[in-house]
């Protein structure tokens, strides 16, 4: 048996330990926002926090993760308040959307450990793929989450 | 945010005459920001009538709120917002209390087509569709008029409606539509009444947030993919490696009694195994060594490709376009030039792979599945399957990235057949690398070019011969090419306005087993690379200005001069750059739209590469949405950058080699160049399209401009393949 916390509620799971967390998030609890892109971690739509770090959980097998607390996009807010989410909105960021739980997760992460990044340290820590090409407004809106973080 | 559309947001006094005659004055307040209009996260409806119907597109709910139905697709183009905008304008309801949903394919065939085209292709939804959409609201808003007429006992003239409430001015009573809506669904309309004209429009023309943009911050919107359903089970699936092959045979014995696989299915073309979830079915999939039968094809790869490609330009191809005599002209010229351009096939990519979830029943088929042309989709599985039309349900999904790709049928198809053969509902994905490998792409495509200048530089002739994959007969719509062409084999090649006197284009469609298909821009994509990089070059043997060089050929054209003007402002077209920048210009037309952009780039003498800033300007008439437009410019520009930096489908041994994103990159945020978009609208009876144009004039700006820092003419894609270094004496 493989326990997790996600999103606060606790789970127990009787399945392959190299089951990626993906998976088990997607099928199993039924947490569909998070996505898969690629399957070997290129793509960053699955990303997720475990125990506060940002991760790709397509390639997180849950035998490795028994105890640890996870948070998806569905965990990030109750009601999109989140700044990053925000930010989102106001700066109108997803197109086809499917990258963006990814992008919102991994940004939030960031944010987190950089309260003030710069052009520089966004392009070396966020390398999600997003095939719309929302770059331009994904950029703008991660600035106005680090703006919105410190109101 | 620089460069951007400038647009005050104001209130509006609408001035109109209603169709009634009535003088209808009224302070129409635009909704602020934060009013937005909202999608369901599940945008699809299961075929239920909702309550409160006035008609098939709009029910009204005694709170006022609105539903209005979207019957094209999301794939995040935007369009599902500007439509139901163009409603909404006519409508005059309260904004933020609109809904939308899509609108039922299974509908549309019991109601008599009510939703008629529901395909969101070659950047059709709104310019085909916003005039019916203005006629729905505006119909809708006249029957509650009538209602409110016959409710108050007052002639429709005196009345006017404006923000969900219709007003007798007079005697100051009001309605709401939540109070008329059963009385206006009774009330038939001998003729359509008048819609707006532009100068009257109060939300057209605004920059709207997206509908769907919350539910897509917090991961409630729902795709294709996340589909869950009753007693579903999953299937994982591989087709021959080889497009068009067979499945010869499989052995089931390394997963037999493996956990929690239900059946391993054969299909003619692929083997597809069925159980309890989608990674045990993908590990049980990953077992199995399937043996197919892929015939000669099997033994082609990219280098015989690219010399028959370029076999074929030798020999005279069907004509598509002949002014003048071009070749005699060209003879003549002062100045000669001739060059041979090629491309690679692409794959589409979207980010959500392939998928689909079906139920076939003896009666009845449930699919769900993000498709970019619900009716068609629904009509294919009714060929396929063998049912009526009235028992398959499509249920549309959001599309996680379209471009062209998503047409429900190859992966609807697989979900249904493996549904049917197991007896359950059944959720079908594609690996990344099996939506990599078994794409319909980009076709590959070879160009030889010749033109003559006179002693002046002025052109007098072109002419270019194309090979080139035709889609139509890939797609099993060969009654599409006439004569040997096909519009997207010359569009922006054969379509060009240059003013140039003796033009010649000939076409050899010329497929190979490697299945070709729309992709985002289409003919575009590749021919205004070709046409683009080649009129540079004209312009530097004419030693010309880039801009200059073009604007005396384009003097007739209006909105392509209001476009090139534009960005040579825009741009600082002229201005000096630092040693290793340099920009470069193209412009195009297609889908009805000029656009054209200005690359900047560095380029190391060692051949490094980034594009630094990008400068768009685009002409589509009007502008529903000009937010979106400019989100649709934006990401046009990484599509075709990465495609021009990356793109590259090669065959080994028949199959496609690239299988994931490692092998196949993409533009990540370090590779974004700076983007700025300004509308150069010129309106009247222009409505173009504005999801694919974006991508076609990126890659022949950024070749062009490394042609100003190096003096290398790059004539082949993807650039990562070329050698870009140069000695920095050039002085160009």
């Amino acid at each position: 048996m493989i326990s997790l916390t996600v999103n606060g509620k606790s789970y127990q799971f009787d399945l392959e330990p190299e089951t990626p967390l993906l998976w088990v998030l997607r099928d199993e609890i039924g947490l569909t926002g998070t996505k898969f892109g690629c399957g070997v971690a290129q793509c960053g739509a699955c990303t997720v926090e475990i125990d506060g770090r940002a991760m790709r959980s397509c390639s997180a097998p849950i035998g490795a993760l028994d105890g640890a607390s996870i948070v998806t996009i569905e965990g990030l807010s109750a009601d999109r308040s989140h700044p990053v989410q925000k930010a989102w909105i106001e700066e109108d960021v997803p197109q086809c959307g499917y990258c963006q739980s990814g992008q919102i997760m991994a940004v939030a992460s960031f944010l987190k450990a950089n309260p003030n990044p710069t052009d520089e340290e966004i392009d070396a820590n966020i390398t999600n793929i997003c095939r719309c090409g929302t770059y331009e407004r994904l950029r703008r809106g991660i600035h106005r989450a680090a703006a919105l973080m410190k109101a | 945010m620089d460069g951007n559309i400038a647009l005050s947001r104001r209130r509006f006094l609408v001035t109109g005459v209603t169709a009634t005659g009535g003088l209808a004055v009224g302070l129409s307040a635009l909704p602020q920001l934060g009013d937005a209009a909202t999608v369901s996260a599940t945008p699809w409806d299961d075929d239920g009538v909702a309550p409160h119907e006035l008609d098939a597109w709009i029910a009204i709910e005694p709170d006022d709120s609105v539903l209005i139905r979207y019957q094209r697709a999301e794939m995040g183009q935007g369009s599902m917002t500007a439509l139901v905008m163009c409603v909404a304008e006519e409508l005059q309801c309260d904004w933020s209390k609109v809904r939308t949903e899509y609108a039922s394919a299974n509908r549309s065939v019991r109601e008599n087509n009510v939703y008629g085209n529901q395909a969101s292709v070659g950047s059709r939804t709104v310019r085909e569709s916003h005039g019916l959409m203005q006629q729905i609201g505006a119909n809708a808003r006249e029957r509650l008029i009538q209602a409110a007429a016959s409710r108050l006992q007052v002639p429709a003239g005196e009345l006017t409606a404006a923000n969900s409430v219709v007003t007798h001015a007079k005697s100051g009573k009001t309605l709401r539509y939540g109070e008329l809506v059963g009385d206006a669904a009774k009330i038939k309309l001998n003729k359509d009444v008048a819609i707006k004209p532009p100068e009257q429009y109060t939300l057209i023309g605004q920059p709207m947030k997206r509908v769907d943009v919350p539910a897509k911050v917090d991961g409630s919107a729902k795709y294709g993919i996340d589909t869950r359903v009753p007693d579903m089970v999953y299937a994982a699936v591989l087709a021959c490696p080889v497009p068009g092959g067979k499945l010869a045979n499989v052995d089931e014995a390394p997963i037999s009694g493996a956990r929690g696989v239900i059946k391993v299915v054969k299909l003619p073309n692929a083997v597809a195994v069925v159980a309890d979830s989608y990674w045990r079915a993908r590990q049980a999939l990953a077992k199995l060594q399937p043996e197919w039968n892929t015939g000669a094809d099997g033994n082609t790869d990219s280098a015989q490709f690219n010399a028959e490609y370029r076999a074929a330009l030798d020999k005279p191809g069907a004509v598509a376009r002949n002014d003048g005599d071009a070749g005699k002209a060209i003879a003549g010229a002062a100045i000669k030039l001739e060059a041979i351009y090629e491309v690679p096939y692409l794959a589409h990519a979207t980010m959500e792979p392939l998928n689909a979830t079906a139920h076939w029943q003896a009666d009845r088929l449930d699919l769900w599945v993000g498709t970019q042309m619900a009716n068609n989709t629904l009509k294919a599985l009714v060929g396929i399957m063998r049912m009526k039309p009235e028992q398959v349900h499509v249920h549309n999904a959001f599309l996680g990235g379209g471009f062209g790709r998503r047409g429900g049928v190859d992966e609807g198809v697989q979900a249904a057949f493996v549904s049917k053969a197991v007896g359950k509902p059944v959720k079908l994905i594609w690996s990344r690398e099996e939506d990599m490998r078994h794409d319909r792409y980009r076709p590959q495509a070879a160009i030889r070019f010749a033109a003559g200048l006179d002693p002046q530089g002025k052109p007098v002739a072109l002419s270019a011969r194309v090979a080139v994959g035709s889609l139509f007969r890939s797609n099993n719509m060969p009654q599409f090419v006439k004569n040997g062409v096909e519009g997207p084999a010359v569009d922006a090649l054969a379509t060009n306005p240059y003013d140039i006197a003796n033009q010649r284009f000939e076409v050899h469609l010329k497929n190979t087993h490697i299945p070709v298909s729309f992709w985002r821009s289409v003919g575009a994509s590749q021919n205004a690379f070709f046409l683009e990089s080649f009129v540079d070059e004209m312009a530097h043997a004419a030693g010309k200005d880039p801009v200059a060089f073009r604007r005396a050929l384009l003097g007739h054209r209006a909105d392509w001069m209001k476009v090139l003007d534009t960005l040579a402002v825009k741009s600082d077209w002229g201005k000096k750059l630092a040693a290793g920048k340099g920009r470069g210009i193209a412009i195009t037309e297609c889908f009805g739209s000029v656009v054209g952009c200005v690359a900047e780039i560095d380029l190391t003498p060692q051949g490094k590469l980034k594009v630094e800033r990008v400068v768009y300007a685009a002409d589509s008439g009007h502008a529903v949405n000009p937010l979106t437009i400019q989100e649709q410019m934006e990401g046009g520009t990484i599509f075709g950058l990465t495609a021009a930096l990356y793109g590259k489908i090669t065959v080994k041994n028949g199959a496609i080699e690239q299988g994931n994103f490692d092998s196949y990159q993409m533009v990540r945020l370090a590779q974004a160049p700076k983007t700025e978009v300004h509308l150069a609208l010129t309106g009247g009876k222009k409505w173009g399209g504005v999801g694919e144009p974006g991508t076609a004039p990126i890659a022949p700006a950024v070749a062009n401009a490394i042609f100003a820092v190096s003096g290398k003419r790059v004539r082949s894609l993807p650039l990562m393949d070329q050698d870009l270094s140069y000695t920095r004496t050039a002085s160009l």
